[in-house]
């Protein structure tokens, strides 16, 4: 229990605890002050100095989210000096700032603007910095666009990228009037290490890193009368969706969703986690393989730990930081790729449809996903196997756009054959889903029985530490699995590139005892992913994954291997796990690259 | 001259290969190279395990820590208040007459770049200006010339001996 | 009529006086809290320019309870118009390692730095060469003490003392937020002790010959002898030794060149006294009792009637601009539109009363900027708006 010591803000007396920061002490009084370079995610920059506030008795303004109360300080947050330097300080912004505001992207939802509408700023007549300054916008990402005369220099994209996400593949640069974010040797940022998780772009307060659009080609694709416009939609959309359409953080939109997509005019309308489920199925098959080459064949060539490769944001990253290690990764496609592949193969085949004229469009979470379609060995249908991937943000655009009043839709199902979910493939956009869904499938394939927890709910997997280990005995298994008898399987979970690099340093120093790690790019997985409404911060995270296993816990299915879908495939068209077709359309390779 | 990939190694081992190392190794290269490139600075963020944007983004803050390339003598003419007083502008345009370049420029030859740069703390006797890392004081256009004359001449490593 | 203080040479620093073995020797022997007290009794300020008590500042250091601290000497001299530092070092280098090393006594430190720009890269040799017979002299008398020099690279922040101790630590120099404070947590997050190079170089006349003689040295607030960087338009510049409290008329009396327009006390961050004002102004600490007083790190610029104070202002603000780190907003968009706001009004681009827009930012950048730096620029851009005025405009 820390000391507690007494200050007052503006004139309200309040008892915080020692080390408290003005600003969560002025929150607890209901007094906000207003901020930009402060993210909950994030360390203390204290730099767009916007949070300042007058200490009674000193004549310099200090800024409140950097400065811990002192006892008896007498704190002034509205009084005319700091109404005037706040005022000044935003005009300051506003002249280094490109506000084309109209025409930019984050109209409307940028912090910069925000603050500009609510101090009023009327007669900024700074001169306006932005001719001064040779800006580019860099296009070259089919993930990220970036935008160097909008950026205020927060640095909470610089922050992002180096604390939650451990990739800098951003940096300040240069110094005084030239300082900027850039990247190495300003490089565009498709050819550095970023990883197109989106975490910059979630974390941006301005329009100068957004993602890469794709609204208006897919509102093309859906009036293009001879194309069959193709819908999936990732676990993670349905419990982040209704925050950009006025519901509460946390709120499972699921039917809705579905409704609204339809009312799009989208062909199709089917669900990700069917190929999630369809993931479980193939890695969780090559997972029992590499077991059995290492333990029982004991190959020298089969690597473990396995990592999982569902985050096309961790993939990258590890392409790029641990090249020499790709071999640990399953080769399963994410499930949004291996859909990709099945909607103009399977799917095409079972509706007659020329796969030619499907556009196949994917809502993410995630803007690394917008990359990862883009990846030139993702063309297993001999087409380009997913068109257009937008974002959940871009979706509730569309939504907007159309006139739809969200909260009015009735809740509608996904269409069959590639809609069918279980609340393993859902679980998918947490952290630790894809841990749980594997074990819950994996472990009842080898023993015969129900994972031994209760409710199926693997707990240990679950919560948002950065790093979560698990293991589970596996006791009398079935006879094809005999090998496997007493072994204890190890497993671990990351989330947030930050982590995933701990465990991958585990690995590399050869201290890694584990078997399989699934690895998230973003923290909290997918439904913290860089493609989900701003903001997100801790508490939203913690809402949408409440959410998530909600969902999971209402589904009638809940193990990947009972999907009835999946079943239907491996009838009808796969065969079997890791088979030829499998191997073809659903599994992939990697490459190494650069690590600057 | 030592191969980038060997002077770096060996500043690693002479200074450590912590962060706060970074500067002394920077600097290291500079002296030999006159600045960073993209493949020296790769090769320090290897050494150091450092990711590289961070060795750019420091390297870039720090006015001596050139990343574009320079020539063999690089001349940084201060152009603070007190030079600036004392004809620093009449220094900066005897040399670009002589070496026919600009501020921010190489001469062909790579003998010569030509900056400028902030007080260098010899206000009393201004201007003045630092070749690589000569200082040289009270210039005049004539005395600037023979300076130069001196660099142009020089065929050895190492400075002339002028002052 | 304020009272008027005949100029007052001293000659401490740069004294020969080859008794920095003894100085050193006798110092270490004492206990810390005598020399700390011989400090505080002499009432040093430091003289980089912001004038904390020295004594203090190791006073504070020293308590806190910590197996490594560090010493750091800063000699990042970069204040346009400061040049005192690199005669320190480069005529006396043992006052300031002796300084350094006592120090080190006192507060419980085994390791100093001395953190030498880039520009003064020549003084590393000898420097050097000094630092290792002081070493080999520690080592005789059984006193653990190591000294280091780390080089700077060409960035006046640095010499903000955490943007020094970034740069130390291998970063961009961009300086932190206070509190925590250097005293608690300093280079790689240890208490430290860092002062200016006179500064230590005060405190081996001190220890050498007690408080009292620096003490009896200039006026109440501002005790004992400084060292001015005096250049601009004057027949003699150079390095003087002077008592604190003199009146800047005496200054320019001694100094000037019969036409003297202005003085830039402290640099370019300093503040700009216009003819008019020299009589009243005396060169110390805050809290002088008559007139106005004017802290400085030892700049002083003079210029004459054939300078224009739009230039001069112009310069400075271009190097404000360049050697901001940029990372907080009033003084890194605030110098850029200083710079871009005087030159608009010269053009005629804007009116006259943007520079009262221009001097209210001024204002906000000294009370929101994040270090010395930014909330110092509006010193220099205040005192010569408002008293040249004219200048600005036509």
């Amino acid at each position: 229990m820390r000391k507690k010591i007494k200050i007052s803000i503006n004139g309200e007396s309040v008892e915080v605890e020692k080390g408290t920061s003005i600003l969560d002490a002025a929150k607890q009084t209901g007094v906000i002050i207003p901020t930009l370079c402060y993210h909950k995610d994030l360390c203390i920059a204290g730099n767009c100095r916007v949070c300042v506030v007058e200490i009674v008795g000193q004549k310099r303004l200090a800024p409140a989210c950097a400065t811990p109360c002192e006892d008896g300080m007498d704190v002034l947050t509205n009084s005319f000096k700091v109404r005037n330097s706040r005022k000044h300080i935003i005009e300051l912004l506003l002249s280094e700032h490109n506000t084309e505001c109209t025409s930019c992207y984050k109209n409307g939802g940028c912090e910069l603007q925000l603050l500009a509408s609510e101090y009023k700023i009327m007669n900024q007549d700074f001169i306006n910095l932005v001719p001064f300054h040779n800006y580019t916008i860099d296009m070259f990402s089919p993930s990220i666009i970036k935008d160097d005369s909008k950026c205020i220099r927060c640095q909470r994209c610089v922050r992002t990228c180096a604390e939650l996400q451990g990739v800098n593949a951003l940096t300040m640069s240069y110094k005084g009037d030239h300082a900027k974010v850039t990247t190495f040797f300003e490089k565009a940022m498709n050819d550095v290490v970023c990883t197109n998780c989106g975490q910059c772009v979630n974390h941006c307060p301005t329009g100068a890193l957004v993602e890469k659009n794709y609204i208006e080609e897919v509102w093309n694709a859906i009036a293009d009368k001879t194309k069959h416009v193709v819908v999936q939609t990732a676990p993670a959309v349905r419990v982040g969706l209704g925050e950009e359409l006025g519901f509460d953080p946390g709120s499972r939109v699921t039917g809705k969703m579905v409704a609204a997509l339809k009312r799009l005019g989208f062909d199709a309308v089917m669900d990700t986690d069917f190929t999630a489920d369809l993931t479980i199925m193939e890695e969780g098959t090559e997972l029992l393989t590499r077991l059995k080459g290492a333990l029982v064949d004991k190959n020298p060539t089969i690597k473990l730990p396995m990592a999982t490769s569902c985050s096309p944001g961790w993939i990258k990253y590890i392409e790029h930081m641990y090249p020499n290690y790709l071999d640990h990764l399953s080769t399963c496609k994410s499930p949004q790729q291996m859909f990709g592949a099945l909607v103009k193969t399977y799917y095409a085949k079972a509706r007659n449809l020329d796969p030619d004229k499907i556009v196949s469009v994917s809502i993410m979470p995630c803007t690394a996903k917008k990359f990862e379609a883009n990846r030139p060995e993702m063309h297993d249908s001999n087409y380009r196997d997913i068109d257009y991937v937008l974002t959940t943000r871009e979706l509730a655009i569309m939504i907007k756009q159309a006139g739809i009043d969200f909260m009015k839709l009735k809740d509608m199902h996904f269409d069959r054959l590639m809609g069918e979910s279980t609340g393993a493939g859902v679980i998918f956009g947490a952290t630790g889903g894809v841990m749980e869904a594997a074990l819950r499938t994996a472990y009842e394939i080898v023993t015969g029985r129900e994972v031994p927890f209760d409710n199926l709910n693997i707990t240990p997997v679950r919560g948002i530490e950065g790093v979560r280990e698990a293991s589970i005995k596996i006791e009398n298994p079935l006879k094809a699995w005999s090998f496997l008898d007493g072994v204890e399987l190890k497993c671990a979970v990351a989330h947030g590139l930050v982590n995933a690099k701990k465990v991958m340093d585990s690995i590399v120093s050869g201290k890694s005892h584990y078997h399989f790690i699934e690895f998230m790019a973003c923290p909290g997985g997918c439904l913290g992913g860089g493609g989900q409404p701003i903001p997100t911060s801790p508490e939203i995270r913690a809402k949408r994954a409440e959410a998530i296993y909600a969902e999971d816990e209402g589904m009638p299915v809940r193990k990947s291997h009972l999907n009835p879908e999946v079943i239907k495939i491996y009838k009808d068209f796969l065969i079997t796990p890791l088979g030829e077709k499998s191997h073809h359309l659903l599994h992939t390779k990697y490459t190494p690259r650069n690590r600057f | 001259m030592k191969p980038i990939t060997d002077l770096i190694k060996d500043l690693a081992d002479q200074h450590g290969r912590d962060r706060h190392n970074l500067l002394p190794i920077l600097q290291g290269v500079v002296e030999q190279e006159k600045y960073l490139s993209e493949y020296s600075m790769i090769e320090i963020a290897r050494e150091l395990d450092l990711p590289a944007t961070e060795v750019y983004g420091t390297a870039t803050f720090y006015s001596f820590l050139e990343y574009t390339k320079m020539g063999k003598n690089v001349i940084r003419i201060c152009k603070t208040i007190t030079c600036s007083m004392k004809g620093e502008k009449q220094i900066l345009l005897a040399i670009e007459d002589m070496l026919k370049i600009k501020v921010g420029e190489t001469t062909p030859d790579g003998k010569f770049s030509l900056l400028q740069t902030n007080c260098l703390g010899f206000c009393h006797k201004a201007p003045a200006m630092l070749i690589n890392n000569e200082v040289y004081t009270e210039l005049t256009p004539e005395k600037v010339r023979e300076i130069l004359t001196e660099y142009l001449n020089q065929t050895t490593e190492g400075g002339p001996n002028v002052n | 009529m304020s009272t008027s203080y005949q100029l007052k040479r001293a000659d401490f620093i740069f004294k020969n006086e080859n008794d920095w073995e003894d100085v050193l020797r006798k110092s270490i022997s004492r206990p810390p809290n005598e020399l700390i007290n011989e400090l505080i009794s002499s009432e040093l300020k430091g003289r980089g320019g912001a004038g904390f008590p020295t004594g203090l500042k190791w006073k504070v250091t020293s308590e806190e309870v910590n197996d490594v601290k560090y010493v750091i000497c800063n000699a990042d001299e970069g204040e346009p118009g400061t040049f005192k530092d690199r005669e320190i070092l480069s005529r006396v280098p043992f006052k300031v390692l002796t300084a350094i090393a006592i120090c080190g006594h006192v507060i419980g430190a085994r390791t100093g730095f001395i953190y030498l720009r880039g520009e003064y890269f020549f003084l590393q040799n000898e420097l050097n060469k000094a630092i290792n017979e002081f070493e080999y002299y520690c080592k005789e008398i059984k006193f653990d003490f190591k000294i280091k020099i780390f080089m700077g690279s060409g960035a006046y922040i640095c010499g903000e003392e955490t943007a020094l101790f970034e740069s130390m630590e291998g970063k961009r120099g961009e300086p932190r937020n206070k509190p925590p404070y250097p005293s608690s947590f300093g280079y790689m997050g240890k208490p430290t002790v860092i002062n200016n190079v006179e500064t230590l170089a005060h405190t081996y006349t001190i220890f050498k010959y007690g408080s009292k003689r620096f003490y009896d040295l200039g006026v109440q607030y501002s005790r004992g002898s400084k060292l001015f960087s005096v250049s601009g338009d004057t027949p003699k510049p150079g390095i003087y030794e002077l008592e604190l409290g003199m009146s800047l008329a005496d200054f320019v009396e001694e100094f000037g060149d019969d036409d003297t327009k202005a003085v830039q006390v402290g640099g370019a961050s300093g503040f700009l006294v216009p003819r008019k004002r020299f009589a009243e102004t005396n060169i110390g600490f805050q809290g002088k009792l008559v007139g106005i007083s004017l802290p400085t790190g030892g700049s002083m610029m003079l210029f004459n009637s054939s300078r224009s104070m739009f230039n001069v202002l112009d310069n400075y603000l271009n190097f404000f601009a360049e050697e901001s780190c940029g990372q907080c907003t009033p003084c890194r968009v605030g110098c850029q539109q200083l710079l871009k706001g005087i030159k608009a009004v010269k053009r005629g681009e804007k009116n006259a009363q943007y520079l009262d827009k221009m001097l209210k930012l001024a204002e906000t950048m000294q009370f929101t900027a994040k270090c010395g730096l930014g909330q110092s620029v509006g010193n220099s851009f205040s005192s010569i708006v408002e008293n040249f005025r004219e200048e600005m405009i036509y």
